[in-house]
């Protein structure tokens, strides 16, 4: 026994048989990360492993609820055959190993939580935090072990299950891909859980809060699980099921992103409250839509808040040009092969001009006609920065894409017909030179609005980063979009036409 | 060894940590005192790498907190508040975790772990679930995970809470001999004669500042005032105390006794002992009437709550 009276050995006590520099890592980026994850995965694994809680679920669904499964097809089999139904039985077959492989999966939530948030809960956090893993290593480590244990479950689940289904009565013969699918499937669905629990736990101080808001990840997930066996019941159409896969996958690295953001030091400890601090989240947002020191005056705001917030949007509105291209590109190259039969219509450019004209004098000049305009457009580019925030900004590129994708089909039509090019151009240009800056930059403020929270500003929490966000889009929507687009709804309705009849005469 | 300037920490409108500057050369033992909610753990966090500071910087052996972070937390052993264990693990597994996690050598992981066990006297409970230890064997489990990997600065936060007076005392004598290898401590707590005890310099924080910094010596004499000297005489006074105004500040008497303030003992106690004794009085005893950091410390908060209450009426 060591003694502090023993001078010799209390020295190794007091450490100095340790040297204390910091040791040079040989490893590189990647190799130390992962290893380092690798540490606190190990830990996990074994922890979860001895909750009875966590082990006895696992064990019931990778046994015992595959044996029970198949009894149950034998039984639905038997009553298919009974009745003359049996060519049914290879749509049908698929569905069960999906909900055998899915059970388990579902498990890894309940370890995600517990593994992120109950380790906050148990103030086990801290000590960790305290050590020089990296917030990634964190991170990852907590992520493989959520993940593991259940995905190796899920797969065992499905293998049982399956080899009954092969071995036993049926001697069902799947194709291999079926279960490359099945199992890719599985596993994208853990990550997507497991992924979203960790953004689910890094918002909550508590498992309770943490298990309540796991409906976000539970309800939608379970949705998807029905849509695809919509989609495995017909086997024409399991190739969709790939698409799921890779679409399931984006989101994953949106999430991984996200979370890996969200779950850093600052953001965990700096979180001691689940309540909602409207007051503060108010003056966050209005101090970011003000943006102006001292007194407010609108040349100063435009100076100080507005364009420097447009400068900020640099690279989302780059992303939302180059969408906008793509989408015309893609509607002319669609417009090419699925062609509208104009050139039959025989009509020349007088009664073009004469049919126009009856259709201009319909609303022209009309006050209602122009906020008819200017409400639709608003109503669209508010749309788009709502959905934005669920869809992590992809809601509004889709709506940004759509029009640009039918003028650059019409386009095409127009062109192939003879007719000329011009008119398209006289029909959008006018207004356009005011609308489609307005498109780009609320297209631009909704992109950043949703996906900022998959890469905040270091320094900043989350919430706050997204209030800013928001800030921005409201005060870029009423100081700018909305006075480019009102310009554009009256020279759609006052000028366009006009321009339009000028070329066409 | 560790060093601030200007460090801050803002939470929204909340100022947690406001503008501290601090010094702590190596081998040094730093107590931070303070009521709850003061700003010492957030400080701390900061001096661990573990919160960003908003403004100001902190270098803890030569490493800046925000800019080498990963440095920083390797040579830098922590105590938190809470030590949350894992509960399901025994002890040596939890140790060995953090011996990876600090990526010890392996001949230094097989033995240290043993080796601290057993000077803390937990050396029989390596092999048992933590769920099983008692609250002081917890605590000691905790320090001596924060002294696995023999950091240059260890930073503990009520490193004797919940320990009995044996622990504790055990758990001094570690920081102690910590301060003989020039390693540097830095304590917060609440108990005040530990950090009378131990400490080298004594820095008390109250809403987020640092209202008062320096060794006992230099607090005791700036808000308890100068020394208090008590001579206790063999017959009464009688009138005789107007012999002695003029030499020293005479603060109260009894019949047999009086207090003097004086700020150099060294000199002015031997005069009066000689007046006194020409006066024909015994000398009994001569001592200095101890001031604890309890009193000290009080004062230091009154003072700030007073200086508080005079800004807020102005």
């Amino acid at each position: 026994m060591l003694k502090a009276t023993d001078p010799a050995k209390f020295d190794a006590v007091g450490g100095l048989a340790v040297p204390s520099t910091i040791p040079q890592d040989e490893r590189t980026p990647v190799t130390r990360t992962l290893s380092n994850a690798l540490i606190v995965t190990r830990r996990e694994v074994r922890d979860s492993f001895r909750d009875w809680r966590i082990v006895t679920p696992i064990f019931l669904l990778t046994l015992v609820f595959p044996l029970l499964a198949n009894v149950m097809t034998n039984a639905f089999v038997g009553f298919f055959v009974e009745h003359g139904a049996d060519p049914l039985l290879p749509s049908l077959l698929p569905l069960m190993p999906m909900i055998v492989g899915f059970f388990p999966v579902s498990i890894s939530l309940v370890i995600a939580l517990e593994t992120f948030v109950g380790e906050k809960e148990r103030l086990s956090l801290e000590p960790l935090l305290s050590t020089p893993l990296t917030n990634t290593e964190l991170y990852l480590g907590k992520a493989f072990a959520a993940m593991l244990p259940p995905l190796l479950a899920s797969y065992t689940g499905v293998i049982v299950y399956i080899s009954g289904l092969m071995l036993g009565s049926q001697q069902w013969r799947p194709p291999a891909i079926l279960i490359v699918q099945i199992l890719v499937l599985t596993t994208v669905q853990a990550l997507v859980m497991v992924t979203g629990a960790v953004v689910v736990s890094s918002q909550t101080t508590s498992t309770r809060a943490a298990n309540l808001l796991a409906s976000f990840i539970v309800i939608p997930v379970s949705l998807l699980v029905m849509g695809e066996s919509v989609i495995m019941v017909q086997p024409y159409r399991r190739f969709l099921l790939w698409y799921v896969s890779l679409g399931l996958l984006v989101v994953v690295v949106l999430l991984v992103r996200m979370g890996a953001r969200i779950f850093n030091r600052e953001e965990l400890l700096g979180r001691s409250l689940d309540q909602i601090n409207i007051r503060h989240g108010f003056q966050v947002l209005w101090s970011q839509i003000k943006g102006v020191e001292g007194r407010f005056s609108l040349p100063k705001w435009y100076r100080q808040s507005i364009f420097p917030a447009i400068g900020s949007l640099k690279d989302s509105a780059a992303v939302v040009a180059v969408c906008i291209v793509a989408a015309l590109v893609l509607g002319a190259i669609m417009g090419a092969h699925w062609r509208l039969p104009l050139d039959q219509a025989q009509t020349d450019e007088q009664s073009m001009a004469e049919n126009m004209q009856r259709f201009f004098d319909l609303g022209q000049g009309s006050p209602h006609l122009i906020l008819a305009v200017v409400m639709q457009n608003v109503r669209v580019l508010a749309l788009g920065t709502l959905l934005a925030m669920i869809s992590f900004g992809v809601a509004p590129l889709v709506l940004v894409m759509l029009p640009f994708g039918i003028i650059g089909y019409l386009a095409v039509q127009i062109a192939g017909s003879g007719i000329d090019p011009i008119i398209v151009l006289a029909g959008v240009a006018p207004h356009g030179l005011f609308e489609i800056p307005a498109i780009l930059l609320s297209g631009a403020a909704a992109l950043r609005l949703g996906s900022i929270l998959t890469k905040p500003p270091r320094g900043m929490v989350a919430s706050e980063v997204w209030l800013r966000a928001l800030g921005d889009a409201l005060k870029l929507g009423v100081g700018v979009v909305l006075p480019l687009l009102i310009v554009a709804g009256v020279m759609e309705v006052l000028v366009t036409p006009h321009v339009i009849e000028l070329v066409l005469k | 060894m560790i060093e601030t300037h200007e460090l801050t920490k803002r939470y929204g409108d909340f100022l947690a940590v406001d503008r501290v500057t601090l010094s702590v050369e190596a081998g040094a033992i730093f107590a931070i005192l303070g009521p709850n909610g003061a700003g010492k753990t957030t400080t701390v966090r900061m001096l661990t790498s573990i919160l960003q500071p908003t403004s100001g910087w902190a270098r803890v052996a030569g490493y800046d907190v925000a800019q080498d972070p990963i440095k920083v937390r390797s040579i830098v052993g922590v105590l938190t508040e809470q030590h949350g264990l894992y509960e399901r693990m025994k002890g040596i597994e939890y140790l060995d975790f953090f011996a990876q996690v600090y990526h010890l050598p392996d001949d230094v992981r097989r033995t240290r772990p043993y080796e601290l066990m057993e000077y803390f006297g937990l050396g029989d409970a390596l092999d048992r679930r933590l769920g099983a230890y008692s609250k002081g064997m917890k605590q000691k489990l905790a320090l001596v995970r924060a002294m696995l990997h023999d950091p240059t600065v260890l930073l503990l936060d009520e490193p004797t809470s919940a320990m009995d007076p044996q622990s504790a005392k055990l758990v001094r004598d570690a920081i102690r001999e910590l301060r003989r290898e020039e390693r540097t401590v830095a304590i917060t707590t609440h108990n005040l004669a530990e950090a009378q005890t131990l400490a080298d310099r004594i820095a008390v924080m109250r809403r987020g500042r640092i209202i008062a910094n320096g060794t006992f010596r230099e607090l005791s004499q700036r808000f308890a005032g100068l020394p208090l000297m008590e001579v206790r005489l063999d017959q009464a006074l009688n009138g005789a105390l107007g012999e002695l105004r003029g030499m020293v500040e005479v603060s109260d008497q009894g019949d047999t006794w009086l207090r003097y303030r004086t700020p150099q003992p060294d000199t002015d106690n031997p005069d009066v002992v000689r007046r006194l004794t020409g006066l024909g009085f015994g000398i009994v005893t001569l001592s200095e009437v101890s001031r604890t950091l309890e009193d000290v410390y009080l004062q230091i908060v009154h003072e700030d709550e007073g200086h508080e209450h005079d800004a807020q009426s102005d």
